[in-house]
């Protein structure tokens, strides 16, 4: 059952000076100054940055004569454009080595602190924030990256940028913005088994469409919420985009402040006390006003699979693809074309579809508890043959813990390839690409026309009902295997 | 790079497909340059060439059609989703376009557009889909998109086909745009310059945060 109420805003007017939600109180703390009729000026606690957006960011600061205002604030890596295969090498391809060197010399040159390919703190930019603890409750983060929101999930205002964006913050440590509409998504109850935090997103998104939240800042709450690990809220808050959103956020609370305690920059002594107290009232009051409310029941959500060519085509694991009749008349050549270009038919079952390829990583699941989930499906099982399956940890440090937990081992006694860290086939930059035609069944968070390789074709999923596929070669139900 | 706008008028390039994500209008293998240049051949690469081959256009993709042409294109609603590469309002400025028509943006793709003095017209779906409408019927009907009164026109054709009564009048409509950033399109500034001048203020900002 899930429910759906428009606020009207005059309502949120009267209550604002009253009750505040987690979006406002963080939003008001970072703002500079507001400007009539127009955007506000947000100032940017945390910079990340990353080889493919960055480049054009800084030559506009070179041509400006500008230096990086506050370079302590920004941390970089290589992910998007780096191979996942012997990384020691130098990089074979000419355009991808220039980029990742060019990424090395402006950190130098502007004093940025690099955790480029051969560092152990290497990884996805969305995996390695959160992992050292520069992710923090409370802060703005910005990144070139759509899945910038993967930080909300600490009860931070995180949201991705474009290069031009990337570049006023170097400059100031500010961006214009207009403040978002707020929408609360609330998953109340318990999931039931075989059903993880994926699952709920991809639910959430088919619920909404892939435009559903455009213009909002999306807070996640409700018990099955709060009863998730930190990396499984990141997972949520990461596909906050794929519905349009702004961004998304979780209320921190014991979960989050456990995760970032003891991490490398969380703060420490009598500064994580100062940090602690502040973080502890970062929630949305009791009576704090939402544009929209949606709610949701965690036990409706079954294993969740898309079959269409965004992230809002999606249907639990034992429906069918829409029939004709089902498809509003205005979607129809969009659905269409989706399906074409899919090669699947409308009103079919998914169950059963046979896959070629199967691709664990990416921002969306590439943690070490994600890397956990498949080991402990796959034990003493084998890969299906005919599939190819790569697992990509999201950072060298996901790698290293999943070397000493024996899940290598595991991964490669089931016929698995382990590869090194980096974006990988989630966006098919570097040459990890699934060939035309191919079906991949992937724990990433797209699947566009295209995404992981011209005329590749993408079915996004969990990492269990990705191992369920590793291990029979198609679309199956992981209820039926536990 | 072209910078302030005024008054546009133009013949223009319909894709009325919806959900354009980033992805198709630049994929990510074009992403690998270190400059803002150049990446307009590489404009909706899959669609427009067979198995990535500038030898083989897909004659049926708009962009290879050699009646369809101008700096307005028309897109279907949710255009720009997915990924926040700023390549893709680069791509579509490096191949001539000025401004993009739609009756929905995504939003890092708007602000994206905005920054590049690519400007992102939202109108209603009705009039979007009467300009497809129109410009199908007539590929030489002119758009006029004038940013100082916020309007969009087009004049309808004789020859459309369709029986609407306003057969041979200019249909208009007014869009919005917030007032700072239409000065800054007016003006051809940048929001960087903007802040730069606030400088003062944001080291006052830190110096008062906890």
């Amino acid at each position: 059952m899930s429910s759906v109420q428009d606020t009207n805003s005059d309502s949120r007017d009267k209550a604002q000076n009253k009750a505040k939600s987690l979006f406002e109180k963080i939003w008001e703390k970072h703002v500079v100054k507001e400007i009539e009729g127009g955007p506000s000026v947000l100032y940017i606690d945390t910079h990340l940055i990353h080889e493919v957006t960055s480049p054009q960011a800084f030559n506009g600061l070179t041509k400006r004569g500008l230096e990086v205002y506050r370079p302590k604030q920004v941390v970089a890596t290589a992910d998007h454009n780096v191979p996942t295969l012997n990384q020691h090498l130098p990089i074979k391809e000419e355009l991808s080595r220039i980029q990742v060197q060019t990424l090395k010399q402006n950190c130098e040159k502007f004093g940025i602190e690099l955790y480029g390919l051969g560092h152990p703190y290497q990884g996805i930019v969305h995996v390695i924030g959160p992992e050292l603890g520069i992710t923090q409750p409370g802060t703005t983060i910005v990144c070139g990256d759509s899945h910038t929101s993967t930080h909300g999930a600490f009860g931070a205002i995180a949201f991705g940028i474009g290069t031009s964006e990337v570049e006023m913050v170097f400059a100031t440590q500010c961006l214009m913005q207009s403040k978002p509409k707020l929408m609360r998504i609330s998953v109340e109850g318990e999931l039931k088994k075989g059903v993880v935090s994926k699952d709920i997103i991809l639910y959430i998104i088919a619920k909404t469409s892939a435009s559903g939240a455009t213009g909002y800042a999306v807070e996640y709450a409700g018990a099955a919420i709060r009863n998730l690990s930190m990396e499984a809220r990141m997972t949520i808050c990461n596909m906050s985009i794929e519905m349009g959103a702004r961004c998304g956020m979780i209320a921190p609370d014991e979960t989050t402040f456990n995760y970032i305690k003891g991490r490398q920059f969380a703060p420490k002594g009598e500064q994580w006390e100062t940090k602690l107290a502040y973080w502890k009232t970062l929630n949305s009051d009791r009576d704090a006003v939402f544009d929209k409310e949606i709610i949701i029941n965690a036990a409706d959500i079954e294993p969740m699979i898309t079959y269409g060519t965004n992230p809002g085509m999606g249907v639990g694991v034992t429906g069918h693809i829409p029939a004709l009749s089902e498809v509003d008349e205005k979607e129809k050549p969009y659905f269409e074309k989706s399906l074409n270009y899919m090669g699947l038919q409308p009103g079919v079952k998914i169950k059963g579809k046979k896959v070629d390829y199967v691709f664990i990583g990416s921002c969306t699941n590439s943690r070490i508890e994600d890397l956990r989930m498949v080991a402990s499906f796959v034990k003493g099982r084998h890969k299906a043959s005919g599939v190819e399956v790569w697992v990509v940890p999201g950072s060298k440090q996901v790698e290293a813990q999943a070397k000493k937990e024996g899940i290598d081992k595991i991964f490669e006694d089931a016929g698995f390839l382990l590869r090194q860290p980096g974006c990988s086939a989630c966006l098919g930059m570097n040459e990890d690409k699934i060939p035309a035609g191919k079906y991949c069944i992937s724990t990433s968070n797209r699947n566009f026309e295209g995404r992981q390789g011209p005329n590749a074709r993408t079915f996004l999923a969990s990492p269990l009902t990705a191992a369920v596929a590793a291990i029979t070669g198609e679309v199956g139900d992981v209820r039926e295997m536990l | 790079m072209n910078k302030s706008i005024h008054i546009i008028k133009s013949t223009s390039v319909p894709l009325s497909i919806e959900n354009v994500d980033t992805d198709q209008i630049i994929p990510a293998r074009f992403l690998k340059a270190t400059n803002r240049e150049g990446f307009g051949k590489n404009l909706f690469r899959d669609w427009r060439y067979e198995n990535d081959n500038e030898a083989t256009p897909k004659k049926d993709f708009v962009l290879n059609s050699p009646v369809f042409k101008g700096c307005i294109l028309i897109a279907g609603k949710n255009f720009g989703c997915g990924s926040s590469r700023e390549h893709a309002a680069w791509a579509i400025k490096d191949a001539g376009f000025d401004v993009v028509v739609s009756s929905f943006f995504a939003d890092i793709f708007k602000n994206n557009a905005l920054n590049n003095f690519l400007l992102p017209v939202v109108v209603s779906d009705g009039f979007l889909q009467r300009i497809f409408e129109i410009v199908y019927a007539n590929p030489s009907t002119e758009i006029t998109v004038n940013l100082e009164n916020q309007t969009i026109s087009i004049p309808t054709t004789i020859n459309s086909g369709s029986n609407d009564e306003n057969e041979g009048k200019t249909l208009s409509e007014n869009f919005e745009i917030n007032s700072y950033k239409k000065t800054c399109l007016l003006n051809g500034y940048d929001d960087i310059d903007y802040l730069l001048s606030m400088k003062k203020e944001i080291e006052l900002y830190e110096s008062n945060r906890i």
